[in-house]
């Protein structure tokens, strides 16, 4: 929605001034050819008023509906249409409201007036389509270069993403610490890393794909993790069965996970349970995340961190939307929703 | 006999070192932990000769640890990838070992260790070393402090000012005052210069504290904190409390 062309102030003060020279010139034509002072003021006063305000009508109509470059048509209907509510406003006002000798050369004057009215409410309607359309390249340009940094932010987030140092490193260590005495686990962790590994790398930031398939992918992330920090993780991954086939952007649960990860496990000492459960809605699909959380020692919510504006981000550009995701804290445990309109 | 703790919160990379220790007969674990606050506590109960820490662990980082400890061990940090450290513990440790790590490069840092001890090498930090590796991007965000032994973690955001006390430095926030053995110096060249401004010899004040500057003798100034508390503002203070508030 762009900003009202009245919306600046100078613009406003611009308006009412006009309209008031506008009056007084048509107040003092009316004198010039012979009105009383009296009438020549309530002529010009009940007309501009109504005029000022069919003026503000267009500029707020047009604010809320641009037509498209081709509907020049449109635009003209628009503004006889104008032009003749304003005219039968005017009449009726008079009528109503002044003495018989006003009203009547008001109704011997009325081809004119209208033609006023027309060239005015024209006046009016292109340079509040001029504005609309102004306002609405700036915006668009400003959407652009916003949606060329994210996806630089995006690469490098990929980037960092395959390589995850800590997470590799660290889960190379613990095959190699199970080698010895336990090789057949050491394989099926060295299986568990390859497929989550291999996953990351061919999965491209635009496809989406079934909820199943992503929640395949985070169990393998997530029981790499257990291995690492043997009991004291438990993950339970939940969905209603009509959710399975739902899609949604590639990686997108990822980041939420492995924030999930970050504070309730890296940064406890405790036992933990992350909950993952999805939902089918009505053309919806909803996850949520549960990690408990060290209240003394980080702020979740605080310091969402890359992982988590990055989700929020990749939501706002394809949905256009801002309250997809939706994080909340209560107690110690920390919950993360994502909500995905399905298409 | 040599006492050795092994400090890292994943089992399973503890497990490999209590492995690679097991050819050295003569040095036995007393303990395992997996976190700094277990590990400080082990380290005042046991006084080991030699810790093999993890920089990465929940609550406090190895750094954090080994700050509250008065007269930390041999170390040899073993993590699996700290851009920060590695270049600040290249300077001090006994040795570092990044994971995953071969026997045989295990075997290199304590034979490199045991002769230091035979050799009488200082093996011991100097505080100031310590503090320029500890400056991982996380004390820029948090104090670690003991008080009755107990270990307290206190936000920057939180703290009101730091005061000078002989060789300690007194943190005031609202839930009391802390003491730390640091200089003046060390946190403010820590601590974010756009938050916490110098306006003292003796004092660092949060801006965010100040409600009011007042005049007090010639050319100098008091500040009035939010707490009603008041500190003086030296010359050189006033001129740079002004840059930072854009006065």
């Amino acid at each position: 929605m762009p900003a009202s062309a009245l919306s600046p102030t100078k613009y406003k003060l611009f308006f009412a001034f006009f309209w008031i020279v506008w009056a007084a010139i048509h107040a003092w034509v009316l004198q010039e050819w012979g009105y009383s002072f009296e009438a020549s003021w309530v002529d010009s006063a009940v007309s501009n008023m109504w005029l000022a305000g069919i003026s503000l009508l267009i500029i707020t109509s047009l604010r809320y509906y641009l037509p498209r470059k081709e509907s020049f048509m449109y635009l003209s209907l628009m503004c006889v249409g104008f032009a003749g509510i304003w005219l039968g406003c005017t009449k009726l006002t008079i009528d109503y409201a002044a003495d018989q000798s006003i009203s009547n050369t008001f109704n011997q004057s009325m081809p004119i007036r209208f033609a006023i009215a027309l060239l005015i409410s024209g006046c009016v309607i292109l340079l509040s389509v001029l504005w609309y359309t102004l306002e609405d390249q700036k915006e668009q340009e400003s959407r652009k270069s916003e949606a060329e940094k994210m996806s630089r932010d995006a690469e490098l987030y990929k980037l960092r993403q395959q390589l995850q140092p800590h997470f590799l490193f660290n889960s190379l260590n613990s095959i190699s610490a199970l080698v010895i005495n336990q090789p057949g686990e050491a394989r099926k962790m060295i299986q568990q890393l390859s497929d989550y590994l291999r996953s990351t790398l061919k999965k491209e930031d635009h496809m989406w794909v079934p909820l199943s398939e992503e929640l395949q992918y985070l169990h393998l992330y997530l029981e790499i993790e257990k291995v690492r920090f043997g009991h004291r993780l438990t993950a339970e991954i939940t969905n209603d069965s009509s959710a399975l086939a739902m899609k949604l952007p590639a990686m997108l649960l990822q980041p939420i996970v492995e924030n999930a990860i970050k504070f309730g496990l890296y940064d406890t000492t405790e036992d933990i349970t992350i909950q993952i459960y999805a939902t089918a809605g009505d053309q919806l699909l909803t996850v949520t995340v549960k990690n408990p959380f060290d209240p003394e020692i980080s702020q979740p919510s605080k310091g969402t961190g890359f992982g988590l504006r990055s989700v929020q981000r990749r939501l706002s550009l394809l949905f256009a939307r801002n309250d997809l995701l939706v994080t909340s804290a209560t107690g110690n445990i920390f919950i993360t929703q994502v909500k995905i309109p399905q298409q | 006999m040599i006492k050795a703790i092994i400090i890292d919160d994943e089992p399973l990379a503890r497990n490999i070192v209590k492995e690679y220790l097991q050819d050295y007969s003569q040095i036995t674990v007393v303990a395992e932990c997996s976190d700094g606050f277990e590990g400080v506590k082990a380290l005042m109960q046991h006084q080991p000769d030699i810790i093999f820490l993890d920089i990465q662990m929940p609550k406090i980082n190895g750094f954090e640890m080994l700050e509250l400890v008065d007269h930390p061990p041999a170390v040899i940090f073993i993590t699996a990838f700290d851009e920060y450290a590695i270049r600040a513990f290249d300077a001090y440790a006994v040795d570092y070992l990044l994971k995953p790590f071969a026997k045989d490069r295990f075997d290199k840092a304590i034979q490199k260790w045991l002769n230091m001890r035979n050799d009488n090498t200082p093996q011991r930090f100097s505080p100031a070393l310590l503090e320029t590796a500890a400056q991982t991007p996380l004390q820029n965000s948090r104090i670690v402090v003991k008080s009755n032994n107990k270990i307290k973690i206190i936000p920057v955001h939180d703290i009101q000012y730091f005061e000078a006390a002989d060789d300690y430095v007194k943190i005031h926030t609202p839930l009391g005052t802390h003491l730390k053995n640091k200089t003046m110096q060390y946190f403010e060249q820590l601590l974010d210069a756009r938050q916490f401004v110098r306006t003292h010899r003796s004092y660092i004040i949060n801006i965010q504290q100040i409600t009011r500057l007042e005049p007090y003798e010639k050319e100098n100034y008091t500040a009035l904190l939010t707490t009603g508390v008041k500190i003086p503002v030296s010359k050189t203070g006033y001129m740079k409390l002004k840059q930072v508030l854009g006065l």
